[in-house]
């Protein structure tokens, strides 16, 4: 019974989000990224990394539908391994945010004093500076590798969380359900757990859509300048990058990486848009 | 007989950064098992935050309160517990006392399972059982809170503080957000309740009709303080403070014959913020003198009515 009314709200949510036709085809459309993106060695026609020195930035043919790069490679299959360490990037460095930034924006929402003014303090100084050189340097320091650039963007992006959930959580908690659970002898953890999070998560839940498409872009950057994905395995920036050295005399090398980083960040901004339609009560007819 | 509830000289005051604000301010009473006690006064006297201090759900300044004889003042966390299944409050505002996104049986059973010691099959039979009690269908069991009406919703609230079986309950305002049919129904099944389980309320309200209807004694706040306190019929028919006779006399009365005088109140509220020692009515008072610049005290006028006001028989006697 339980089950179904929950399945029930997600059809509700459902139902609300296919009128928006620009965040349904951006779904569907990301649907299809993180398909490609798991049976890429079943779709890609050839390898990622084999070069053939014959066919250096040989043009589009029937064998190689979008032609070969510099050493040979093809890039439709690059481009089609490429969306796992772009997608892995977007999705969880924003995961790893938007763990750390509930638990911390939840706490000192819901504690307020002087835990709240403690990692709010943090976070300001955190945030004085600059998020993409803080990636830059923590990933320098941890060392070139798709693991490290994505958890050094995963704990660039955290202030941004913890304060919409911070904010979230100060107007749910002086709803007076929170005192009626008190009054029913609620521990703390139940009501953060039951009680705040499901009520102050949903502007998060936007954030969370869109904040992937920006991590994969600031993640594509990160590979672009050498602190990413390491060759030969394929990634959109490090594509990106690689295509520059041949930029003017064959620009497609650059432009098909360019458009599928576009295509991803353009449909996760229009599935949070539509979700943040979708999840507010208010907009409900 | 020890009575149920015992309050002694209660006070709290919250900081604020003008001063201590005096949200209630030295207050006795006690009532007894089985009756209703009224508490009116106008928005700001205190009446919620004596409801609230007396669950702990704000913590007294100072003074004692007893429960069945004992000291439950400053409850040890494990005795606040038990105190709490005792103890129950039924809240304003049906529309945020109940979480968005908890179905009417989560919301029932919550109590059950904060409780524990019950199977889930048995706490489910409690819910419905509940349900039945306050009178919302078996169909809206799935329901969520913003699909029923403030009546069927401020019924959940009443279920809410049933389900465990307490002696005293704390009624903030239960129906003041609901219109006036649904108000009715509302009192009378608590009215009810209170028959069938021998339940003793405390009935915090703005609403003088609700307050005569459902009250045994009837207390009436000022800025913190008890001005006033008699039983029901005796505070109608014969107020003695300045302030319990205006507010009576807002009430609207159906005759044109017996034209009622009403007493308009001048001038604002005196803040709560560091009162001065005196009547705090006085600055709206038409009867005000010197010397209700002391301290006043609570007297008993005649058998169980009592009054804060130094000049009480002049006025009656005018």
């Amino acid at each position: 019974m339980e089950k179904k009314r929950k399945q029930l709200r997600i059809f509700e949510i459902w139902r609300r989000l296919k009128k928006n036709r620009l965040a349904v085809v951006a779904f569907f459309i990301l649907i299809l990224l993180i398909l490609t993106a798991v049976f890429a060695p079943l779709l890609a026609p050839h390898s990622y990394s084999q070069q053939n020195a014959k066919l250096a930035n040989a043009p589009p043919s029937a064998r190689h539908p979008l032609g070969n790069d510099r050493l040979g490679r093809d890039i439709l299959s690059r481009l089609i391994y490429g969306a796992r360490q772009s997608l892995q990037m977007g999705i969880i460095a924003v995961a790893i945010a938007a763990t750390i930034g509930i638990a911390l924006g939840t706490v000192a929402g819901f504690y307020g004093g002087w835990v709240d003014n403690l990692s709010m303090r943090l976070l300001d100084i955190y945030q004085a500076i600059p998020m993409f050189l803080l990636c830059v340097s923590l990933a320098a320091v941890m060392g070139p590798s798709l693991h490290n650039a994505i958890i050094a963007l995963g704990i660039g992006i955290v202030p941004g969380y913890a304060r919409i959930m911070r904010a979230s959580v100060l107007t749910v908690r002086e709803k007076e359900y929170i005192e009626a659970a008190r009054a029913i002898n609620a521990s703390d953890a139940r009501i953060i757990l039951k009680h705040i999070v499901p009520n102050a998560i949903g502007p998060l839940i936007v954030q969370i859509t869109m904040g992937v498409g920006s991590c994969i872009l600031a993640g594509s950057a990160l590979s672009f300048i050498g602190l990413g994905v390491q060759p030969p395995v394929p990634e959109w920036g490090a594509m990106i990058s690689e295509a520059r050295k041949v930029m003017r005399e064959y620009p497609t090398h650059a432009l098909y990486p360019g458009l599928c980083v576009m295509i991803s960040v353009l449909a996760c901004n229009l599935l949070g848009d539509g979700l943040r339609d979708a999840l507010d009560p208010r907009l409900k007819n | 007989m020890t009575p149920l509830l015992e309050v002694r000289n209660l006070k709290k005051y919250f900081k604020t950064r003008a001063g201590l604000l005096h949200a209630v301010d030295g207050v006795y009473f006690s009532l007894d098992k089985g009756k209703t006690l009224g508490v009116v006064g106008e928005s700001g006297c205190g009446k919620t935050t004596l409801g609230r201090t007396l669950l702990h759900l704000t913590e007294p300044t100072d003074g004692q309160i007893f429960f069945e004889g004992r000291d439950i003042t400053n409850p040890a966390k494990k005795d606040l517990r038990r105190l709490r299944e005792d103890m129950q409050i039924i809240f304003q505002d049906p529309y945020s006392s109940l979480n968005p996104r908890m179905s009417v049986s989560e919301a029932i059973m919550e109590p059950l399972i904060l409780r524990g010691g019950m199977s889930k099959s048995e706490m489910l039979d409690r819910t419905r059982q509940l349900m039945d009690t306050v009178g919302i269908a078996a169909r809206f069991e799935n329901s969520y809170p913003h699909e029923l009406d403030g009546g069927r919703r401020q019924r959940i609230g009443i279920a809410r503080a049933l389900a465990l079986e307490p002696k005293f309950i704390v009624c903030d305002e239960p129906v003041s957000a609901l219109d006036v049919s649904i108000q009715a129904q509302t009192i009378n099944l608590m009215l009810d309740l209170q028959e069938e389980r021998g339940l003793t309320y405390m009935f915090v309200t703005h609403d003088l009709s609700v307050v005569k209807y459902i009250s045994d004694e009837i207390m009436v706040m000022y800025l913190g303080q008890v001005v006033e306190k008699a039983p029901a019929d005796e505070l109608f028919c014969n107020p003695r403070h300045p302030y319990s006779k205006a507010l009576l006399s807002a009430i609207p009365v159906l005759s044109i014959h017996n034209k009622k005088e009403r007493i308009l109140l001048r001038g604002e509220i005196t803040s709560p913020v560091n009162p001065k020692p005196g009547c705090r009515f006085m600055a709206r008072c038409d009867y005000a003198r010197k010397e209700c610049n002391r301290p006043q005290k609570l007297e008993e006028c005649s058998p169980g009515h009592f009054v804060l006001c130094c000049r009480y028989q002049e006025i009656t006697d005018k």
